[in-house]
């Protein structure tokens, strides 16, 4: 109970010195905030979606059904979160850049991202059966995962980008002030703590609903 | 080792020579796969009428007739063998792996032979410069490598759905974007005449495709195969 | 030496329990008869002994001169009719034994495949194409498919139907000689087929 208040705390100070503590960031101007948001946003969106792969993987060799529900929840969780990235970074690119969407390879690679989700719940909707929906979409959540990488070479060579660099770039080098990555990382902690309770108050339901089929059945 | 290799090469020919002895007799696939490809062909050679296409917009109309009638092509594979119950003849017969071998290599036969019809039509009707036909045919080869690989394991994944109709594009498009594409941008290099060094990355990224998709769904084929 | 055991089988289809517990053991020289109206899972229950259903809960153990077999190599030493499966209607019977010989990797196919061709008496009709084949015939070439590879263990669902005299004449003597070979398990909801075959009755439903 008390790490929740904490983290409710914690997420207020956040949100607040993203507007009051940290500077925007040089040439992009005010909107450059939304950074606090849309970066920690995409990378739980990111561990939403390893977590389920790692489930997807833990089913086919556990045959357990609690791992083919841990995999679909985290793919909704990555779904909403992804969505949300998604979106706070079409308002980034309409402030920037003038347009909501332009196929940038960031873009790109999210919207494949939510694609194979898509094809990932329309696959388990199309299936009746419980240990052969879990079967099946587990395949398809690994295969898909597999390709992903591929689109990170080849997209590049297609469309350039317009995407800021990566904040933390390949040399380690920082762009941001130090209120900025004050706030940043906080942020980032802060997202990634409400991942954590998400993802803890799912597995209680899980257990309970085992929990309950049990009692049925015994 | 080896000789438990050649078994399986032995078994998973077995099952290719069957797919084609009925695919000979009946004509099926191959008749619905190649007139969709035929009529998309026709039918944006009609639209397109007398423009002059730029070769990024060839190379893309090239694959999405490929990758639409492969999805209507492939799909009936393990469909058929699911809604006539033969699946279960098989299941008990047949090692999972050599099934998922068999049957790549049917799909990409199949392929090969509709990309042998439809890309000369193709170049007939709509006229597309080929600077350099060497890479093209390369590109061909090695997309519907990787394409075949991967729609023959989401076939037999789609079989096993209790609601088949459309799913595999739906299930298809996402991975197989990486390899479009690579394929795309391939072809449109083929298409502008740039030598086959210039392709270098698209090429490996062909190969690369096909080496994971083929190697993972060998793997994961075990999976899909049992009910 | 075959025997077959089931343990504690249950089947649930999404939370619906179709039948629990199923605690059974065959061993050479029976027959095992499971009987029960339709829908009881009798077909689901030998689905699941032929390896093409996974159980939602419990086990089968084979076991061949007294060594258990792992579930993935249980397919070779099984025979299965069934109502849901079909062989290849686009080749001739002949054509169909060759190519499940050939998959099952067995030796001199093509003399094995003839000898159960004439043991169901098919053997005039081996080169028509199956399509052309009444629902008796392709029954009796189900079993021609079943017994090929010489299984131990054969599993017969609803083996009479869509058989005349001739047809019932035959199942009764291929169940007579398995049981000779191995072991039989047959569901029917024939009385008549209960009580002439079954050394062994289960009941579901």
């Amino acid at each position: 109970m008390t790490w929740k208040i904490a983290l409710g705390i914690w997420m207020a100070l956040v949100i607040a010195a993203s507007f009051l503590y940290a500077p925007p960031a040089l040439g992009l101007g005010e909107v450059s905030r939304i950074i606090f948001y849309h970066v920690p946003l995409a990378w739980v969106a990111v561990l939403a979606y390893l977590v389920s792969m790692v489930n997807a993987v833990q089913y086919l060799r556990t045959g357990r059904m609690e791992f083919d529900r841990r995999t679909s929840f985290n793919a909704e969780i990555g779904t909403v979160f992804a969505l949300l990235a998604t979106v706070t970074g079409a308002v980034f690119a309409k402030n920037t850049w003038g347009a909501y969407w332009n196929w940038d390879p960031r873009q790109t690679s999210i919207f494949v991202l939510l694609l194979i989700y898509a094809a990932y719940f329309a696959l388990r909707s199309a299936v009746e059966e419980e240990e052969q929906r879990a079967r099946l979409s587990s395949v398809y959540a690994i295969l898909a995962f597999l390709t992903v990488p591929f689109l990170v070479f080849i997209i590049p060579r297609v469309y350039s980008t317009l995407h800021p660099d990566p904040i933390i770039n390949v040399e380690g080098r920082l762009k941001m002030n130090t209120q900025m990555l004050q706030v940043f990382l906080a942020s980032l902690a802060g997202f990634t703590g409400i991942y954590f309770w998400i993802y803890n108050l799912q597995t209680r339901i899980i257990k309970l609903q085992e929990k309950f089929k049990k009692d049925m059945r015994g | 080792m080896v000789t438990g290799f050649f078994i399986w090469v032995k078994q998973a020919a077995a099952i290719l020579q069957k797919d084609i002895k009925v695919e000979f007799r009946t004509k099926y696939s191959l008749n619905s796969f190649l007139m969709f490809a035929l009529t998309t062909l026709v039918l944006v050679s009609f639209s397109v009428g007398p423009y002059l296409l730029d070769e990024v917009v060839h190379s893309a109309l090239i694959w999405i007739i490929l990758f639409f009638s492969a999805m209507g092509g492939l799909a009936r594979s393990f469909v058929k063998e699911q809604e006539k119950g033969t699946v279960y003849a098989l299941k008990l017969s047949a090692v999972p792996e050599t099934v998922y071998l068999g049957k790549f290599i049917y799909n990409l036969s199949l392929l090969f032979l509709v990309i042998i019809i439809v890309i000369p039509f193709y170049i007939f009707f709509l006229s597309p410069p080929v600077g350099n036909p060497g890479l093209l045919a390369l590109v061909l080869f090695l997309g519907s490598l990787g394409l075949a690989a991967a729609s023959t394991i989401l076939a037999a994944i789609v079989s096993q759905a209790n609601v088949k109709g459309n799913l595999l594009p739906v299930l298809a498009f996402p991975i197989l974007l990486p390899l479009l594409t690579a394929a795309i941008n391939g072809t449109r290099l083929a298409l502008e005449g740039f030598p086959l060094g210039k392709a270098m990355a698209e090429l490996q990224i062909l190969i690369s495709f096909f080496a994971i998709m083929f190697t993972v769904s060998l793997l994961l084929f075990n999976f899909v195969w049992e009910t | 030496m075959i025997s077959i055991e089931l343990d504690n089988l249950t089947k649930t289809y999404n939370e619906q329990i179709i039948f629990s517990g199923v605690q059974e053991t065959v061993s050479q020289g029976n027959c095992l008869v499971v009987s029960g109206p339709n829908g009881s899972g009798k077909t689901t229950l030998l689905k699941i002994i032929a390896g093409l259903i996974r159980p939602s809960a419990g086990e089968i153990r084979l076991t061949v001169e007294n060594q258990l077999i792992p579930r993935e190599k249980q397919k070779d030493y099984l025979g299965y009719v069934s109502p849901d499966l079909m062989l290849y209607d686009e080749l001739s019977a002949l054509e169909n034994l060759n190519f499940f010989a050939r998959v099952r990797g067995l030796a001199k196919e093509g003399r094995k495949a003839e000898e159960m061709l004439e043991r169901v008496q098919l053997d005039k009709w081996k080169a028509k194409m199956v399509s052309t084949y009444s629902t008796g015939m392709k029954q009796r070439l189900k079993f021609a498919y079943a017994l090929l590879h010489r299984p131990l263990l054969l599993l017969l669902d609803e083996p009479g139907s869509n058989l005349d005299q001739t047809g019932h004449a035959l199942v009764k003597d291929v169940i007579e000689e398995q049981k000779q070979r191995g072991c039989v398990i047959l569901s029917t909801n024939d009385p008549t087929e209960v009580t002439r075959y079954g050394d062994r009755i289960l009941h579901l439903g």
